[in-house]
């Protein structure tokens, strides 16, 4: 069941179009990947669903019902790019604060704080104030604030950058545990290691309009050039073949692309016949930083203002 | 609306719990004693006696110049209007041969320039000479004759009664004048101090980007609304401890009043100051502080405390919204708003001035006008209020201004709460008035 359904949004400002007719549906419990180069409007189409921007055009629906910013801010927990926390104010007092605002009241607010405090070994950090924290300490607490009032919809901008990979993990099984229990995540990131290890299902947006929508599997066979790596032993002196192209050749390892019209089978078949003892075959999928460079590249890099009138 | 009253809480804790707030509120009465002592003590040291030589030729004033602490007057045949400075005269005055009779010119040289008072004083000086010279001369008066009848003649005191029908009230100009304008500058101050708090708290939001986390849970008016109404009520809290201090300061002033002077203040208030020297002797000392006393007991003290509040209150919430829009539109750089303040500061000290003549003359249109129109309603009304409701401000002026103070406010803050909605959550732009003109005016 979809539990949250962007339909055609649209969003101008006086020099450009940051959304321009964005579409796409999030499943319950999945996590959602949203990329896209910096300036390409992920920033306005977050702040749209998390009711900061009203849209100009189009719709947002919260388990199929309209999204009303009023009530629907307590269903929702955003991590902006950039940490927002008062400096001179305690955590304690601060992290109960924001659930408050949320719509807790003050005793589940202690509550809950409590656990996760006890749960990112942050329980002495009570009385201290931002000021004397690290960068990745924040960060942290940020993230405690964010899903504190569990919102069946998180939204994560960049929820990685300045920790350590300790904590960065300490995060990352968080967001799978959130996951699991049934909240949905946007996750939006330039990091594509980091999607290809924590998304089921991606977006790409470029200059406002989304270029690509799938699963991080279906995205990787869409783009897949087939190409084949191969390891035998003794490779053929001679590798030209009708079947497929020789890329390089490293030792025991070469790189190939198998023609259009062949398979496989007729590559390992090739191989077998002139006796070379296959150790290893497998099929070479593009990563998403190969997708992402490919989709983007060719397009300018900052996006240049343009006048509307409209 | 739940949530608008976590931010006002959060906002007044965490500023009143802040040991700077209590600092300020102890130590801002204290400064502004020292202040005004100080500027009293420097001005009464700084007194210095003038000696000024006198080139009489005629010797027609010689006897009728009179001398004091603050003018002294030297006839020494010696000096003449090149060497009176190595005698040890700060001028010299030169008397015309025919004094009296037209209109003289008298000519006075100095080598350290003397104060317009101080001039003045001189001016009062030859005249009443010239006067005493002519009845001595002209009538048989002795002077012995014309001495006492002028200090017999010094002897009218003005008591001045504000008429309210059937009874008159006894009233206190210099009180009403002291009154005014110690709370038109107040409220100048305060204007100010919390106004640039909330635009300190603003921008704190926003280059934090707390306002980002903050706007996905309350709207922009609201989260605006709770900060401006959260530092209002740390203003309140303050002024609210000023009065404690001050009656607790009185009662222990009191305390310190020896008790024979007490009684005496006591018996002279039962009396109504009339007591003879037949009953207890009186001091000078129970009758200053008996004439202190009454000269309080004749401001309408509810009325002046209830106004200032209302108009303190109206004036910061008509300021703050704005300060509160500029505070949203800069970005890191303290130097964008210096700028963008100067619309705001300006309606502000040109009320201060308007102010310190309202002080004077209550009556004036000048006065009038400022203290009805919202820009500079709140300090200029307060200084026209001690001199009485409705003598000097009537109730149509006083209610125009209230009413047309709320509406102020209420149009500010719907204005600014447009900017700050479209400020808050902008970055890297730089804000003029234009652009926060045109978000002012945006539909949505």
């Amino acid at each position: 069941m979809p539990m949250l359904e962007v339909l055609q949004l649209k969003k101008y400002f006086a020099t450009q179009k940051a959304v321009d007719d964005i579409s796409f549906i999030l499943d319950n419990g999945s996590i959602f990947g949203l990329l896209g180069p910096n300036g390409a409007g992920k920033t306005t189409l977050i702040r749209m669903i998390t009711g900061i921007f009203y849209p100009d055009e189009g719709n947002i629906l919260l388990n199929s019902k309209k999204f009303n910013p009023d009530e629907d801010a307590a269903r929702i927990g955003y991590m902006p790019e950039e940490r927002g926390l008062y400096k001179k104010m305690k955590i304690g007092e601060q992290a109960i604060y924001f659930a408050r605002l949320k719509g807790l009241s003050r005793h589940d607010a202690v509550d809950r704080i409590k656990k996760w405090f006890v749960r990112f070994e942050m329980q002495s950090w009570w009385n201290k104030k931002i000021e004397d924290l690290s960068k990745g300490m924040a960060q942290k607490l940020q993230f405690v604030i964010t899903v504190l009032h569990e919102p069946e919809l998180i939204i994560l901008d960049e929820p990685f950058s300045g920790l350590d990979p300790v904590n960065a993990n300490l995060i990352k099984d968080e967001i799978f545990r959130l996951a699991k229990n049934g909240s949905s995540i946007i996750f939006s990131t330039h990091r594509m290691e980091q999607v290809e290890e924590i998304c089921d299902h991606i977006i790409l947006i470029n200059k406002g309009q989304k270029i690509l929508d799938g699963s991080v599997s279906a995205v990787k066979q869409e783009f897949k050039e087939n190409l084949f790596r191969l390891t035998a032993h003794p490779l053929p002196e001679d590798n030209r073949s009708s079947l497929f192209d020789l890329l390089s050749k490293k030792a025991d390892c070469i790189t190939l692309r198998i023609k259009e019209g062949h398979s496989p089978n007729e590559v390992l078949e090739y191989f077998i016949n002139r006796q070379s003892l296959i150790s290893d075959f497998r099929e070479l999928l593009p990563s998403l930083n190969d997708i992402f460079i490919r989709l983007v590249e060719g397009t300018s890099v900052s996006r240049q203002f343009q006048n509307i009138q409209s | 609306m739940k949530k608008i009253g976590l931010i006002i809480r959060r906002e007044y804790l965490t500023r009143v719990r802040n040991k700077t707030f209590l600092l300020s509120t102890f130590l801002l009465p204290i400064m502004i004693v020292l202040l005004i002592s100080g500027t009293v003590a420097l001005s009464l040291k700084g007194k210095t006696t003038h000696r000024v030589a006198v080139l009489d030729q005629n010797g027609y004033f010689k006897d009728y110049l009179k001398s004091d602490s603050n003018i002294r007057f030297d006839f020494s045949a010696g000096i003449d209007s090149l060497n009176y400075p190595s005698k040890n005269c700060t001028a010299v005055l030169i008397i015309p041969v025919l004094p009296e009779g037209q209109k003289t010119i008298y000519r006075l040289k100095y080598k350290k320039q003397m104060g317009i008072s101080d001039i003045n004083d001189l001016e009062r000086r030859i005249s009443s000479a010239i006067t005493d010279h002519l009845i001595y001369n002209k009538t048989n008066l002795s002077r012995a004759r014309l001495d006492s009848l002028r200090s017999a003649s010094d002897i009218a005191e003005l008591k001045t009664y504000s008429d309210e029908g059937k009874n008159s009230k006894a009233s206190s100009q210099g009180l009403a004048y002291g009154i005014g304008y110690a709370c038109g500058f107040l409220i100048y101050l305060l204007t100010f101090i919390y106004g640039a708090a909330v635009m300190r708290g603003v921008m704190e939001e926003k280059t934090s980007r707390v306002a980002e986390v903050i706007v996905s849970s309350v709207k922009p008016f609201p989260l605006m609304l709770g900060k401006i109404i959260g530092i209002g009520a740390v203003g309140l809290t303050q002024f609210l401890l000023w009065i404690g201090l001050i009656v607790v300061l009185a009662g222990v002033a009191q305390a310190f009043i020896p008790h024979e002077l007490l009684a005496q203040v006591n018996h002279l208030q039962q009396t109504g100051g009339m007591a003879n020297a037949s009953a207890i002797q009186t001091s000078e000392a129970a009758r200053q502080i008996f004439e202190v006393k009454q000269a309080i007991a004749t401001a309408n003290w509810l009325l002046i405390i209830g106004c200032f509040t209302y108009y303190f209150l109206g004036g910061y919430l008509f300021y703050a919204s704005l300060f509160a829009a500029v505070g949203s539109v800069v970005n890191e750089d303290p130097q964008e708003a210096q700028s963008l303040l100067l619309p705001i500061s300006m309606p502000i000290i040109f009320s201060f001035i308007i102010m310190s003549i309202a002080a004077q003359d209550t009556g004036g249109s000048l006065a009038v006008w400022a203290s009805i129109i919202p820009f500079s309603s709140p300090i200029v009304m307060m200084a026209r209020i001690p001199y009485g409701v409705p003598g000097a401000v009537p109730y149509w002026q006083l209610l125009l201004s209230m009413g047309m103070l709320a509406g102020g406010f209420l149009f500010t803050t719907w204005m600014a709460g447009k900017i700050y909605r479209t400020g808050i959550l902008m970055y890297g732009k730089k804000p003029n008035w234009k652009t926060m003109w045109a978000w002012a005016w945006k539909k949505q």
